[in-house]
């Protein structure tokens, strides 16, 4: 990383987010408004390390309930069965249905806690001023990003499986507290992704090149 | 910023303005949400757990961890969390998590047992297990003391938390009768038999039986005991009798329990009483004891039809039986007799018999009494009680005017007078009878002979060629002579009305 594009910011330009106009901050006004399309202009997004931190935080904490809480009831005749997501994986382990468990294993239990993870050392790296593998960890952002909405997929299953299976006498399906935090989990992280500022895994880059520090809102 | 201020040293430095910093951004209230949400989760969950206990099993059959209900009263309270094995390998170590309000269950007597589907006997329970898997039962138990760790019971318990007393029967054999059997109470099912085991000498069988409420309270410490197994048919003076307690008593057996009329007013029996088990309600209502009140009687007739245990009756009601029947050939005077021992039972003489003044010699009222009724003409005979079986009974019967008998009270036991077979005056009577009608048969002859001559007559009378017919045809003819004769004179008249006056004109 010898050689370090010069930012936008640096030049005292902002680009719209939205259709990525480059304009200029009228005199006098550190943000405004997108000459093309009236988007809000920031040269960082607000606070952008301490919501997305905010969001991982809250994300962890449902992280646990969501693991260890029920997501699923089932009521037969035999009487109510609570499964939480990884009895859930070990019902579904057997010779034939190993690759369903692995799907479950990796879509409910990997990628939320990776997700956290991963998000925890790009803010922690960039708010350590790192400059070592930007590329490895803008990769690392954007496979977050992309992955990330396929978690839902296990609360939409859920919520399907429980309006479908409602033979009333013969067995029923109720979702359990696990899948609200579940749930959570998801979102929290989704908009702790969103939250996060790519652009910021530069900065120290360019700041360190420069020689000067770049101030997070 | 050293760099633009080197590139732009004529520009003018902004104020610098301190920008109130939002010290906590809104964005945290999230977490903290979220973690409040996530503590209260844990703490409803570590408050709502129940007790938890270990119920120590014989096997594991039927136990799923985590699957596995504990059930009080058809109330699922609490699952299994874990089963293992115990350290010494001969039984399972189930662990339960209750429902925090079942801790007060949890005594020093609670019972558990695993309810699988059990057939046995008359009793098919469990069959919801079938579907549902089976799920330990709880019965509540009455201790103070609290406890965690249970022994399971091998059956359930059949009392269940029914109040009721528990007896103890003693009888030399088991019959048919098994745990769960039932007992009767005037053919209700009043409890069942919970267990038996045998005495510690080997003698005879301790069955234990539980009797609930309200039915407990009619057994007394006199209350008879008897097996109502199967079919009772017995062939008596009275009949044949098929008695059975229950359909389900012929299927497999019973008790059945009875108290004698006179013994109602007693206190009920407590619970554990002993009672001797009978073989049927007959033996079970045996007077015990005989003595004082038996009694010989002599007969000078056939005693075919009469056997030990026959009844004796008064007034049609029995209140004793024969004992003992001896036959008796007198080498002296070449009389053959039969000797009858009966023995009656005094609580049957009625309630006003009971009552004898307290200050009396027993002994001088009972020889009073007797006499009393003997010279009141207080005789014994021979009856039949069934015409088809031809058994026979005793009875005691008033004949006024029998002849009067002195009582030898040196016999011991006492004889009393017996005046020959009702069935021999029946006899006679028919006899009787027969002959009477056998002169009205006689006398009937000569009536019908006398009648078929009164018809003969009769028919002569009327025959077509009898004289009594041809003189009735001329009277008829004369008659309508007569009535022409009257017409013609009628007819002049008509045309000649003066004849009357002046007699027929010569014309």
């Amino acid at each position: 990383m010898s050689t370090s594009n010069p930012t936008a910011m640096q030049e005292g330009l902002q680009s719209c987010e939205a259709c990525g106009l480059l304009s200029r901050p009228a005199p006098g006004a550190e943000e405004g408004r997108c000459p093309r399309c009236d988007e809000e202009l920031v040269f960082r997004k607000k606070a952008s390390l301490e919501r997305t931190v905010a969001y991982l935080i809250a994300a962890a904490i449902c992280y646990v309930p969501a693991n260890l809480l029920p997501v699923m009831t089932t009521i037969t005749s035999s009487g109510r069965e609570s499964d939480t997501i990884m009895q859930g994986v070990v019902l579904l382990w057997s010779p034939t249905g190993w690759p369903l468990s692995l799907i479950v294993l990796f879509a409910s239990i990997m990628i939320p806690s990776a997700k956290i993870v991963g998000l925890l050392y790009l803010v922690i790296s960039v708010k350590r001023g790192s400059i070592r593998n930007n590329p490895q960890r803008i990769r690392l952002y954007r496979t977050i990003d992309i992955i990330g909405r396929w978690s839902m997929v296990d609360v939409f299953v859920d919520t399907f499986t429980v309006a479908l299976i409602q033979l009333q006498p013969l067995m029923s399906v109720e979702p359990g507290p696990g899948l609200f935090f579940f749930a959570a989990v998801v979102v929290f992280t989704m908009m702790a992704v969103e939250s996060f500022d790519p652009r910021l895994i530069w900065d120290s880059e360019s700041s360190t090149e420069t020689g000067k520090e770049v101030q997070h809102a | 910023m050293p760099d633009r201020q080197k590139s732009f040293p004529k520009v003018p430095e902004s104020k610098i303005v301190v920008k109130k910093r939002m010290r906590i951004s809104l964005v945290w209230v999230i977490p903290v949400v979220a973690a409040v949400a996530g503590i209260w989760i844990a703490v409803t969950h570590i408050l709502g757990r129940g007790p938890e206990i270990t119920i120590m099993f014989k096997s594991a059959d039927g136990l799923e961890t985590r699957k596995t209900k504990v059930n009080y009263n058809g109330l699922d309270i609490g699952v299994l969390s874990t089963v293992r094995l115990s350290e010494d390998h001969k039984s399972m170590i189930a662990t339960a998590r209750l429902s925090p309000n079942a801790k007060d269950l949890l005594v020093k007597d609670t019972k558990f047992w695993v309810v699988r589907p059990r057939i046995s006997g008359l009793n098919i329970s469990g069959l919801s297990t079938l579907i549902s898997g089976s799920y330990i039962g709880m019965q509540l138990g009455q201790s103070d003391e609290r406890e965690t760790s249970f022994v399971a019971l091998e059956t359930p318990p059949l009392t269940g938390d029914v109040p009721g007393r528990i007896f103890t029967l003693k009888t030399s054999e088991l019959g048919s009768l098994d745990a769960g059997v039932p007992v009767f109470f005037r053919q209700l099912q009043a409890g069942q038999i919970v267990s038996y085991e045998l005495d510690k000498g080997g003698e005879f069988l301790n069955i234990k039986i539980f009797v609930r409420a309200p039915y407990d309270q009619y057994v007394t410490p006199d209350t008879r005991f008897w097996q109502a197994s199967g079919i009772d048919v017995s062939l008596t003076a009275s009949g044949i009798h098929v008695k059975t307690e229950s359909l389900m008593s012929i299927l497999a057996g019973g008790v059945a329990f009875e108290t004698p009329e006179e013994s109602h007013l007693m206190p009920p029996a407590a619970a554990e009483t002993a009672f001797n088990l009978f073989n049927d309600r007959t033996e079970a209502f045996k007077p015990p004891i005989c003595n004082p009140h038996t009694y010989l009687l002599v007969f000078k007739q056939s005693v075919r039809g009469l056997t030990v245990g026959a009844p004796v009756e008064f007034y049609g009601i029995t209140i004793g039986e024969v004992t003992k029947i001896t036959p008796e050939l007198d080498v002296k005077t070449m009389e053959g007799s039969v000797n009858v021992t009966i023995c009656l039972d005094p609580k049957r003489y009625g309630v006003k018999f009971m009552d004898v003044p307290a200050n009396e010699d027993p002994v001088a009222a009972h020889r009073k009494m007797n006499e009393t009724l003997v010279s009141r003409g207080l005789r014994v005979q021979l009856n039949t009680g069934n015409l088809l079986t031809g058994s026979l009974l005793v009875s005691l019967v008033f004949t006024p005017d029998a002849p009067p008998v002195v009582l030898d009270w040196s016999q011991d036991p006492l004889q009393l007078p017996t005046v020959p077979d009702k069935l021999d005056s029946i006899e006679d009577s028919v006899a009787k009878l027969l002959k009477n009608l056998n002169q009205t048969v006689v006398g009937a002859r000569g009536t019908i002979a006398s009648a078929d001559k009164l018809l003969d007559s009769a028919n002569q009378l009327i025959e077509p060629n009898s004289v009594m017919s041809s003189e009735l045809n001329n009277m008829i003819q004369q008659g309508s002579g007569a009535a022409r004769a009257l017409r013609i004179l009628a007819d002049y008249l008509e045309r000649h009305p003066e004849a009357l006056i002046r007699g027929k004109t010569g014309e």
